[in-house]
């Protein structure tokens, strides 16, 4: 191209242009020299004639150039040079950017991860889970989704799963694994082709343990097997059955759930194999994770739920014992359906909207400095403007540099959220549960955090726009840049507000979910994790199933366990509390029709061996525990919660030695009342529970609590040897409780930091705001503050001059934010354990904060509004 | 002051005067300012700088080619002259411009001299 010579010839090009019109100038005045004029007159008749040199000049020039490439980066060239002049301004405006744009990049990426990508099937679109309408759990019984399967017309078709651990021996003696045991169709419904081998199919399935099959997923095969390929008809032991290697999943597929990465698949008529045992026979027990489907195309979501609801309502005719409320609705599988999503959307969607508060307040905080910064150097814009430069060029000028500094701090932000998000991605905070959620940045995050980077340095570049248009060079050329300080309220003032309450808002919020945090840590649990050890050792993953078998080996593991010294007590559970719920009906003593509508409560069941309450540390308010009589031979026997109580018998008081009956009508009678505790979630309300004697009602898949003040790293030890000698072939997990805690705190927890994070980079803009603030209201009055303390004014007198309008202004924001703040709690509440505002202390330590920040940003400029010296200012003038 | 003649030439006008006067014979910036007053009877009192764009376009055009040199009077002069492309787009420019001066003067009647 003819203009890239150009580029390397224009030197030449420019200085003969400048030379020649130079020679013009001089002949013109040469020859008015000649018609008699003075050289002073000729030369400036000579000039006017010529007319506007530089501009001329700069419009030649113009032939030879890429004119908009080039000028843009003549401007950007000016940008650096004028940034350059200022590192501290750039600095603090780059870093406020980045902070901005990289909590913003990791919001949206950690939601893009586990909302808005779809999955990794084919036609993620139409991929739906069927959810109760009831209580939007999209657990359903297996003989529910065989009726369901055959006799929709809506769906392609439906698989079914459920996430199992199992003992997994690759050779290397048994690991607890996470994995998922799926339907025949499984991969068939989901449209996956297998990476290696072969997938099972339902032609694979002849009842109940008829298909020992297993597919490894990538990820396991990659890590197991180090990509060995004839892994391959490979046997492997599931809880020591041998199941067969059949193949190898494709590498970008994880099932269907964002946040869990299972390692194997096996079909799901081995479940008495891989589970210990089956309930796929047992229409009452919604034993499956999901039912998941493709739509037919052309189906609507609203014509395959009223196709559910009508098989729905033919169920409860058809089985009136089990199945009551069979009404359905279509969620998404991704997040366990609607029951987990619709609050992690309304979490995200807050999280994002404070995201985007910090970035708003970002944008007021560089908006104001951009301002100060063009009203520091007015006089050089209004000489600029004298000197016949465009408004327009100006302006671009300054937006330029608004670009320049937008763009650096935004990529800087990205890069570091990318950095967190690469740490998020591979974080496994509950032990060996293949929690796995992708948060990587995509190109969607980039683009929007690129989009974001550019709008928002359009937004705080535009500020100082109506400043520059206003401006009058004459004025500002004449009177110097020190004009006065304006007393109405300016456009900066309306800024500074706007940002210290958006930061009030994030303290506020973050204060109250710390709050709830706290509260959540020191509530009343009904039990009490210090100085307890948990012990996962499953039987069924031992192979042990059968019904005499199990409550032998419970016993001799009690007994090892106990028999260590420093143990205080040791108890089975089955369920454990805080981890797994197994609710189920009960119904008065006098109730005879049993169908699940005359239910008198839904406790939570848990199977328990007879020392578990005190090991779990929970108090008996009345009555006795169970002891090692109460087994298969005597009276069934139950311990209640207060709750329970309360709802089957009216009072806690009444319910001793009273009797209610089972779902299969077998009556219990009430020996002992418990306290209530938490049982699913810490942050829920008061719920029945039913403690039955796991003698009799057996459980071959307990956890095992065990007190002692022992430390917990060398009775793990003692505990892995004491069961190694019962069983060599039972694998045992030991974890210290509040290890176990994380998992239910996990929800809360994250939320907390995330709006700490938050929280704290909201202080952090906020005192940037008012120091830059601050210091620029006293730079700009130093000569006034001057002249008063040489008429004798006193400190407190200086520093009200000087500060009062920023610690107004930060008042005034505190406020309103503070106000806002608690309006936003209501959001909080429901994800935050007792999110409430109407909190003393949270008041108090949001105006101790906010007055806090306020001391420390104007502390600086305090110190130099103090310091001057009224004589070498004024003489400076 | 001169008003801004520019301004009320139509584009191209300038260009095709500045050929125009190097075809007849070479000359430097000023000179060439002083030929088209003179030859306009000063009807054009054009800004004497607004040139120089002008011949920067026909140089990047190689329309013109520019060289150095020392003028008659002996000053430092830098001369244009006019290439045989601009010779050829000279007597386009001026061709297309008899036809739409024409045009324009049987708009305006021709009865009225538009020379008036």
């Amino acid at each position: 191209m003819n203009w890239i010579t150009n580029i390397f010839r224009r030197r030449k090009l420019y200085d003969d242009l400048s030379e020649e019109m130079r020679l013009h100038i001089e002949e013109r005045a040469v020859q008015l020299m000649g018609q008699g004029m003075s050289r002073k007159e000729a030369e400036q008749a000579a000039r006017r004639a010529f007319g506007n040199r530089t501009l001329l000049e700069q419009r030649s020039r113009e032939v030879w150039q890429w004119p908009t490439l080039e000028s843009i980066w003549a401007d950007v060239r000016f940008a650096l040079r004028q940034i350059r002049r200022s590192p501290g301004f750039a600095i603090a405006a780059v870093v406020t950017m980045a902070l901005a744009i990289g909590a913003n990049s990791v919001v949206f990426s950690v939601m893009n991860g586990l909302i808005l990508r779809p999955l990794h099937v084919p036609h993620a679109e139409s991929l739906y889970a069927i959810e109760r309408a009831s209580d939007k759990d999209t657990s359903q019984s297996y003989p529910d989704y065989q009726d369901l399967r055959l006799r929709n017309h809506s769906f392609e078709d439906l698989a079914a799963y459920s996430i199992p651990q199992v003992g997994l021996d690759t050779g290397k003696g048994p690991i607890a694994t996470w994995g998922v045991e799926a339907t025949g169709n499984y991969f068939d419904a989901l449209g996956i082709q297998p990476f290696m081998g072969r997938f099972f199919h339902n032609s694979d399935e002849h009842g109940p343990n008829s298909a020992p099959y297993i597919v490894l997923s990538y990820a396991y095969w990659h890590s197991q097997f180090l990509d060995d390929k004839s892994v391959l008809g490979r046997t492997v032991q599931v809880n020591k059955h041998p199941f067969t290697v059949l193949g190898v999943a494709p590498p970008d597929f994880r099932g269907t759930l964002v946040f869990y990465s299972p390692n194997f698949f096996v079909p799901l008529v081995d479940k008495e194999e891989v589970e210990g045992a089956t309930d796929l026979t047992d229409r009452g027990s919604r034993g499956l994770l999901q039912v998941i489907g493709h739509l037919k195309p052309g189906v609507t979501p609203a014509q395959a739920t009223a196709d559910l609801n009508s098989i729905g309502s033919w169920l409860e005719k058809a089985y009136p014992k089990e199945e009551r409320q069979m009404n359905f609705a279509l969620g998404r599988p991704r997040l366990l359906g609607d029951q987990f999503s619709g609050p992690f959307r309304a979490f995200f969607a807050a999280l994002m909207g404070l995201a985007a508060l910090i970035l708003l307040a970002a944008c007021a905080n560089l908006g104001s400095l951009f301002a100060a910064r063009a009203a520091d150097r007015s006089r050089e814009l209004a000489l600029r403007l004298a000197l016949g430069s465009s408004r327009n060029r100006i302006l671009r000028g300054l937006l330029t540099e608004a670009m320049l500094i937008s763009l650096v701090g935004g990529s800087a932000g990205l890069a570091a959220s990318e950095a967190l998000l690469r740490w998020l991605s591979m974080w496994q905070p509950f032990g060996n549960f293949p929690l796995h959620t992708s948060v990587n940045p995509d190109s969607t995050v980039i683009g929007v955090a690129f989009l974001l980077t550019l709008l928002s340095g359009c937004l705080f570049g535009s500020v100082p726009v109506g400043q520059v248009l206003r401006m009058s060079p004459y004025e500002i050329v004449k009177a110097g840049s020190t004009a006065k300080v304006g007393r109405r309220l300016s456009a900066r003032d309306v800024l500074l507000v706007m940002q210290i309450s958006i930061c009030a808002v994030l303290v506020t919020s973050s204060l109250v979910a710390v709050r709830g945090m706290v509260r959540a840590l020191h509530s009343n649990s009904g039990f009490n994790p210090q100085h307890s050890i948990l012990v996962s050792a499953d039987l069924h993953m031992a192979g042990y199933t059968s019904g005499d078998q199990v409550p032998i080996m419970q016993r001799k593991i009690l007994d090892a366990v106990e028999a260590i010294p420093g143990v205080e007590s040791a108890g089975l559970t089955d369920p454990l509390l805080l981890n797994d719920t197994n609710p189920s009906n009960v119904f008065t003593d006098d109730t005879e029709d049993l169908r699940a509508s005359h239910a008198a409560a839904t406790p939570y069941l848990f199977r328990i061996s007879p020392a578990y309450l005190q090991a779990e540390g929970t108090a008996l308010l009345a009555g006795r525990t169970f002891t090692r009589h109460d087994d298969q031979n005597s009276p069934r026997v139950a311990v209640v919660n207060r709750e329970f109580a309360r709802e089957v018998f009216g009072s806690a008081t009444v319910a001793l030695g009273r009797k209610f009956k089972m779902p299969d009508g077998t009556r219990v009678e009430v020996v002992g009342i418990a306290e209530d505790g938490k049982y699913n979630t810490l942050t829920e309300d008061p719920h029945p529970a039913l403690f039955l004697p796991i003698l009799q009602w057996p459980s071959n898949s307990a956890w095992m609590v065990v007190r002692s003040s022992r430390d917990p790293q060398q009775l793990g030890a003692d505990i892995r040897r004491a069961l190694h000698q019962v069983d060599a072939g039972l694998p045992v997990e030991v974890e210290k409780r509040n290890d176990e805690m994380v998992t239910s705190l996990f929800g809360p927890k994250m939320a907390t930091i995330a709006l700490g994070v938050l929280g704290a980079m909201g202080a952090m803009l906020s005192i940037t705001g008012i120091f830059g603030m601050a210091a620029y209201s006293v730079s700009k009055r130093l000569r006034e503050l001057g002249i008063r303390m040489a008429l004798g004014a006193q400190r407190r007198e200086v520093l009200q001059a000087a500060l009062g309008r920023p610690l107004k202004l930060l008042a005034f924001g505190s406020a309103a934010g503070l106000i806002l703040g608690l309006l936003a709690t209501r959001v909080l509440a429901f994800i935050v354990y007792q999110a409430t505002p109407r909190d003393p202390l949270v008041l108090a330590g949001v105006v101790l904060a906010m007055l806090l920040l306020g001391l420390l940003a104007t502390w600086i400029p305090a110190q130099r509004a103090l310091s001057v010296n009224p004589l070498i200012l004024l003489r400076e003038e | 002051m001169s008003e801004t003649a520019s301004r009320d030439l139509f584009p191209g006008a300038l260009e095709m005067m500045i050929l125009e006067s190097l075809r007849r014979q070479p000359a430097h910036g000023y000179a060439l300012v002083q030929h088209i007053q003179q030859r306009s009877n000063n009807l054009l009192q054009v800004e004497e700088g607004s040139l120089y764009p002008a011949l920067q376009r026909l140089l990047k055009a190689k329309l013109v080619k520019a060289e150095w040199g020392v003028s008659a009077t002996n000053r430092r002069v830098r001369t244009y002259q006019i290439t045989a492309s601009g010779v050829r787009h000279l007597e386009q420019q001026i061709s297309s411009f008899e036809r739409m001066f024409e045009g324009i003067a049987l708009v305006l009647d021709p009865a009225k001299s538009p020379a008036s």
